[in-house]
């Protein structure tokens, strides 16, 4: 295809208590379907929606954290998280969940989907996109 | 007697907790539930203010909303006491009355 744009999810909002981080996957899987170029971006509490270790079965809601395992399948594999947002909070990218896709381009080889980038970093990334959807 | 404090946002998106400490009078207490368990967790922008505010106030979190978001009972400030339902419910009992922070 000739015409691939760049789309950048940029998600800020904890799971669970608002629906935005549950529609904003949702739409990531669509959008997966129409082969664009697709990076996310995890930012303010938006970094919350990856941490490890989610267990949702006291308060009656689906736990979708493990939705985003899929997201290499998907060919989404760019998933930013600033920096500064994991540091305001008290978490490392330990506390994450440990996501990874398969390179076609590098014998399927397994590699990491999460990139922890600086704010200055995010910025260019961001600069680099033609559509930024925001949850 | 004394007055029950609930927040359910999360701190670094409004600012419901720090109206609510700000605001509080001595000897009530906080309870911390949905995406306001974040305000619990230690070593964040807010976690100094909230340590501060335990002096005068005491602070519960609700466990389920907690592992709902993958947050650990090590992850807390210190001091801050995890209830359950059943615990949510003696709070409110035990306390004359209930305000919320939305």
């Amino acid at each position: 295809m000739s015409d691939i744009k760049k789309f950048l999810y940029l998600n800020r909002k904890a799971p669970y208590g608002t629906i935005y981080a549950l529609e904003s996957l949702e739409v990531v899987l669509i959008g997966a379907a129409f082969e664009q170029d697709v990076s996310l971006a995890f930012v303010d509490d938006g970094v919350y929606e990856l941490v490890k270790g989610q267990d949702t079965s006291e308060i009656g809601m689906k736990n979708f954290s493990p939705t985003y395992n899929a997201l290499g399948d998907y060919d989404v594999n760019k998933l930013y998280v600033e920096k500064e947002s994991l540091e305001a909070r008290g978490l490392t990218e330990d506390d994450l969940m440990p996501l990874t896709y398969e390179d076609e381009d590098d014998d399927w080889a397994e590699k990491p989907s999460i990139r922890v980038v600086s704010s200055a970093e995010l910025a260019d990334i961001m600069d680099e996109q033609d559509v930024v959807l925001a949850f | 007697m004394s007055r029950l404090h609930t927040v359910n946002k999360s701190p670094f998106e409004k600012n419901s907790l720090e109206s609510c400490i700000r605001l509080a009078k001595e000897g009530g207490a906080v309870l911390l539930f949905e995406d306001g368990i974040y305000g619990a967790t230690k070593g964040t922008m807010i976690s100094d203010k909230v340590s501060a505010a335990m002096k005068g106030l005491t602070f519960y979190v609700l466990g389920p909303d907690m592992k709902a978001r993958g947050i650990r009972d090590d992850q807390l400030i210190d001091g801050v006491k995890v209830v359950d339902y059943s615990g949510f419910v003696d709070l409110v009992a035990d306390h004359d009355n209930v305000q919320p922070w939305l």
